[in-house]
This record gives structure tokens, C-alpha cells and sequence, in this order.
């Protein structure tokens, strides 16, 4: 990891227009939360707001911005050739970006689930779905910087998984629970809250999510270290 | 001191050649790559640079190859053309993050040192966004310098840099390839290259046209017809002595006075015209080659 790079990262995200959007994404979903609980007179009638919003779509939206923000233009226009033409590890340049990328995520998606969850009804539910945003939101923020890190579509290829590949298809097809980041955090949830669905199996949804993370951060490392500057014409 | 070798360096592009078999050695001192645009002049740089792999061939700055190996960035400075895009970033700021990444054990006094060198403390606490594009360009060249580099590799370093500032950028590069520093910068504008590098390496097409000192760039030619103005006490008489001579060409009178000359052998017509003028009582007022520009020469390798 390199202070610099984690500054210049954490300046780069918070510098940018792109993340109040970051920021007023989970503060919209606490505020459908609040007003669910204001109007309706069923008590459980907020929770939806958690599992089928803001952990499913919320969270991932954050992580892709704030995946994407540390990354993304830098590579588009070519100006990581300052960070790069460096005598610094490109795979330490990897890590300290995703560390931005990844405490954005925490921060504000993560917690956004959990303040959402909390208003929702809280209890051991909340906690459930708390460990499940923060299992999710490292992977995510991981594979989506290794997204970054490979093409400019990154925003889109993201928006596909999360929206295609997590959302629609596995809808449908109970078998894309084992290929997808956010069933793997709700599994390693059901293990503090049975509230929560039980997908796949705990070792499984760990192992991958792991593996993810890990994967992720090295394939952009690896990206980096084979960075070409080309000219525009 | 440092020397970056190119031995039979090319770079494709799927069907796309970019550099064709490109062998050259940059050396101390100050060289320009001189090129029209799309000559390959950027990918050569980033090659130099160690952000591009060349297809075949290697580069290597002091025996080591500059791909994929970061250490190398210790010797390396790099202006990229790319636009500066920390604009959320004050120049200080940016500098001073170059110097962190750099780890010198004196970052701020090396920020504050190469601030001072590009003309750039004044204005280097406002945001890099308020920048004009000569203060942009300038720094970038402190954030190359920052650590010192002993090869520095600018591309296209005088775009959008008004006449002031080049001239000041100019003089910087010169004092730092006096120094013994590996200064090489690319331009595709003749007179740029013309003013600041003695030493060239011509690129078109992507193919190594020509190397050397422009004089001898020129000299090569020797095929290539030059062209002289010249005005003296008598240009009718001048005429007459001119065009008995076998290296002359032809022998214009121009309306507004004076002769415009074409000679096939420029060595012995440069060498043989005083005494002859002088030997038939005429006096020189000027002499001055008409097309001595590099845009000429440009023209004449590209046709050949």
C-alpha cells in the first residue's frame, strides 16, 4: 500500500461531483425506509426496502461509483501515467486504490443498509443484513475495480451484473446463487441472523467471496503493470 | 548519465504499423523526434517511457528494458501530452505527490526547488483547474523533474504554450541537457526542433528517416537542390559570374532586387563565392539560404 496513492485516491473520490450521487443514493433509500414506516401500519412492511433495494441494488450502485471514481477517468485519460511513471508497485498502487474504493463502500453503502435495516425493525435481522452488506460491499467494491481496471464501460459491465446476471437471472435460476457476490454475502448473514436466506452453503459463499476479493484486486494490479499509453489518433 | 537504446524496436497495432524497425540511441544532451502527426512519434515515447511493450525489438535505458519494470522511473522523467486531469489538486499539491511517490527524503524542499526552477511558486496554490495551458505544461515538467531524472522524455511539451513561456521551457531543456541530462522531446513544428536540439532523429511513417546533427541531416541530401538569396553591389553581374559556374543551377533577378540562386553542390559554392565575388570587384551586402528551414528538408524525406 502507498499513502499517496490512498490520499490522491480519497481526493479524487471526494473531489468529484460523482459522489454525492455516491452519498445520495443510501440516503434516498433511508428516507423510502422512514417514510414506509411513517405510513404504514404493518410493522414489517419496511423490510422489503432492505432485501430488495438496498442490499441488492443500493450497495452495488455505491461500490461500482466508488470503484469506478478512484479508477476510472484516470485510466480514460491516460493522466495515471503521473501515478504510474513511479518507481511504486503497480500492484501496490492496486490495493491502495481499492482501499479507498472499498471504505466508500463500507461507509456509505454498507451502513446505509444497516441504518436502513435499523429503521425498517432492527434487531438480530439488522445485524444479519449488516454482515451481509459488509461481505458484499469487499467483494463488490473489489471485482468492480478490477472492472475498471480492464474497460471504460466499467459503469456498464457492472450495471449488467448486478442488474442481469444478480437481479434478473437470479430471479429465476436458483443455481446463479452460487456465482453471485451478493448471495454470497446474504448466506455468510444467515450465519448471525436466520432471518436472512441460507443460498448456498457458509465455507462456499466465504471461500468465493475471498477469492473475489483477493482475484480482483491482483487482476487490476496486473492491469496497471501492463498499462499502455497511447496516443489519440 | 544515461543512454536509452532502441535496437530494432516495432510496434503494430492489429493490421496497423505504427513503428517500423526503429534502431536509435538517445544520448546526453538535448535530441528532438521530429515527425508530422500519426508519425508514430507517441508511441515511440511511450515505449521509451516503458508504457507501451514494442511487438519486436527492445528498449533499454542503461541496459535494462523499461517494460514492466517500475525501477526504472527512477531515472525516468516523463511529460506526457495527455492533459493534466488532477484538477482538484493545487499545483503544490501535485508536484509534492510526485515527490512522495518519488520517496525523496525531502519532498517539500525538492517541491518548493522545482517550483521555483519552472517559474510556477506563485500561482502553485490555487487548483490545477485554473490553470492556463502553459502553467498545465509546466507542471507537468515539474512533476518530471521532481526527483531529478537524469533522462527526461517530453512529448509535444510546446503545444498550446504562448512564445513567452516556450522560450522560457526552451531555455530550461537547454540548461538541462548542458547539464547532462537525456533531454528528448517530440514536435511535429520544424522551428521548434530547429531552436532547442542539435541533435535529431527524423520519424515518418512510423520508419526511422534520418539521425545526426541537422547540418549533416542537410549534408546527406547532397542531391537536393538548396536555394540561396543574395543581394550584392551589382546583381546583373553577379548573375552573369553565377551562372558559369557547373554547381549552379539557376540565376533568378528578383523584382524587389537581388538574386535568388540554385545550386546542386552547396560545399563548394558556399566555398568558392567570396573569393569570386571578390575576384570581380562585386561586394556581398547578404547571403542567406532561402530554404534552410526544416520544413524544406521534411519535404524532400517524406518525398524521397
Amino acid at each position: 500500500m502507498n499513502g499517496t496513492i490512498l490520499k490522491l485516491a480519497a481526493q479524487a473520490l471526494l473531489g468529484r461531483r460523482r459522489f454525492w450521487l455516491l452519498v445520495a443514493l443510501p440516503l434516498a433509500l433511508i428516507g423510502l425506509t422512514v417514510l414506509i414506516r411513517a405510513l404504514s401500519s404493518d410493522p414489517d412492511a419496511a423490510w422489503p426496502m432492505v432485501s430488495f433495494l438496498g442490499f441488492p441494488l443500493v450497495l452495488p450502485l455505491v461500490a461500482i461509483l466508488a470503484a469506478s471514481s478512484v479508477l476510472g477517468p484516470e485510466v480514460d485519460d491516460g493522466s495515471i501515467v503521473y501515478l504510474l511513471a513511479k518507481p511504486v508497485s503497480r500492484h501496490a498502487v492496486a490495493i491502495s486504490k481499492w482501499v479507498v474504493a472499498w471504505a466508500a463502500t463500507l461507509v456509505v453503502g454498507s451502513l446505509g443498509v444497516l441504518v436502513a435495516a435499523l429503521v425498517a425493525g432492527g434487531g438480530s435481522e439488522a445485524a444479519g443484513w449488516l454482515v451481509a452488506a459488509l461481505v458484499a460491499g469487499t467483494t463488490y467494491s473489489a471485482l468492480f475495480l478490477a472492472l475498471s481496471a480492464f474497460t471504460r464501460h466499467a459503469v456498464v459491465v457492472g450495471l449488467i451484473f448486478v442488474l442481469i446476471w444478480e437481479g434478473l437471472a437470479g430471479g429465476f435460476l436458483s443455481g446463479v446463487a452460487w456465482l453471485s457476490i451478493g448471495q454470497w454475502g446474504i448466506q455468510v448473514g444467515h450465519a448471525v441472523s436466520s432471518e436472512l436466506d441460507a443460498p448456498v452453503n457458509l465455507p462456499w459463499a466465504l471461500l468465493a467471496s475471498l477469492v473475489v476479493t483477493v482475484g480482483g484486486v491482483w487482476f487490476a494490479g496486473d492491469r496497471l503493470r501492463s498499462f499502455a499509453l497511447t496516443g489519440d489518433e | 548519465m544515461s543512454d536509452l537504446v532502441l535496437d530494432k524496436v516495432s510496434r503494430w497495432f492489429g493490421n496497423v504499423v505504427a513503428v517500423n524497425d526503429v534502431t536509435m540511441t538517445i544520448g546526453p544532451g538535448v535530441t528532438g523526434l521530429l515527425g508530422p502527426n500519426g508519425a508514430g512519434k507517441t508511441t515511440l515515447m511511450a515505449m521509451m517511457a516503458g508504457f507501451l511493450a514494442p511487438s519486436s525489438g527492445t528498449v533499454t535505458l542503461d541496459g535494462e528494458p523499461v517494460w514492466r519494470h517500475t525501477d526504472a522511473y527512477r531515472l525516468i522523467g516523463l511529460v506526457p501530452e495527455r492533459e493534466l486531469s488532477f484538477g482538484y489538486l493545487t499545483g503544490r499539491q501535485f508536484v509534492r505527490a510526485n515527490a512522495d511517490l518519488h520517496r525523496l527524503p525531502d519532498a517539500a524542499g525538492a517541491t518548493e526547488r522545482i517550483l521555483e526552477v519552472v517559474d510556477m511558486v506563485e500561482p502553485s496554490a490555487r487548483r490545477i483547474d485554473t490553470y492556463s495551458k502553459g502553467m498545465r505544461q509546466r507542471v507537468k515538467i515539474a512533476a518530471a523533474l521532481v526527483h531529478d531524472p537524469t533522462v527526461l522524455l517530453l512529448d509535444e511539451p510546446f503545444n498550446g504554450v504562448d512564445p513567452r513561456q516556450r522560450m522560457h521551457l526552451m531555455d530550461l531543456l537547454r540548461r538541462l541537457g548542458d547539464d547532462g541530462c537525456t533531454v528528448l522531446f517530440s514536435s511535429h513544428i520544424l522551428e521548434e526542433v530547429e531552436r532547442l536540439a542539435r541533435h535529431i532523429e527524423v520519424v515518418v511513417s512510423g520508419r526511422h528517416a534520418a539521425s545526426g546533427d541537422f547540418g549533416a541531416i542537410r549534408r546527406l541530401m547532397t542531391d537536393r537542390p538548396v536555394r540561396y538569396s543574395i543581394t550584392s553591389s551589382d546583381d546583373r553581374a553577379l548573375a552573369a559570374v553565377l551562372i558559369a559556374r557547373p554547381a549552379v543551377q539557376s540565376v533568378n533577378l528578383r523584382p524587389q532586387g537581388g538574386l535568388e540562386v540554385q545550386v546542386s553542390d552547396l560545399g563548394t559554392f558556399a566555398a568558392d563565392l567570396a573569393p569570386l565575388t571578390r575576384s570581380h570587384g562585386l561586394t556581398l551586402f547578404e547571403l542567406s539560404p532561402s530554404d534552410e528551414s526544416l520544413e524544406s528538408v521534411f519535404a524532400y524525406l517524406v518525398d524521397r
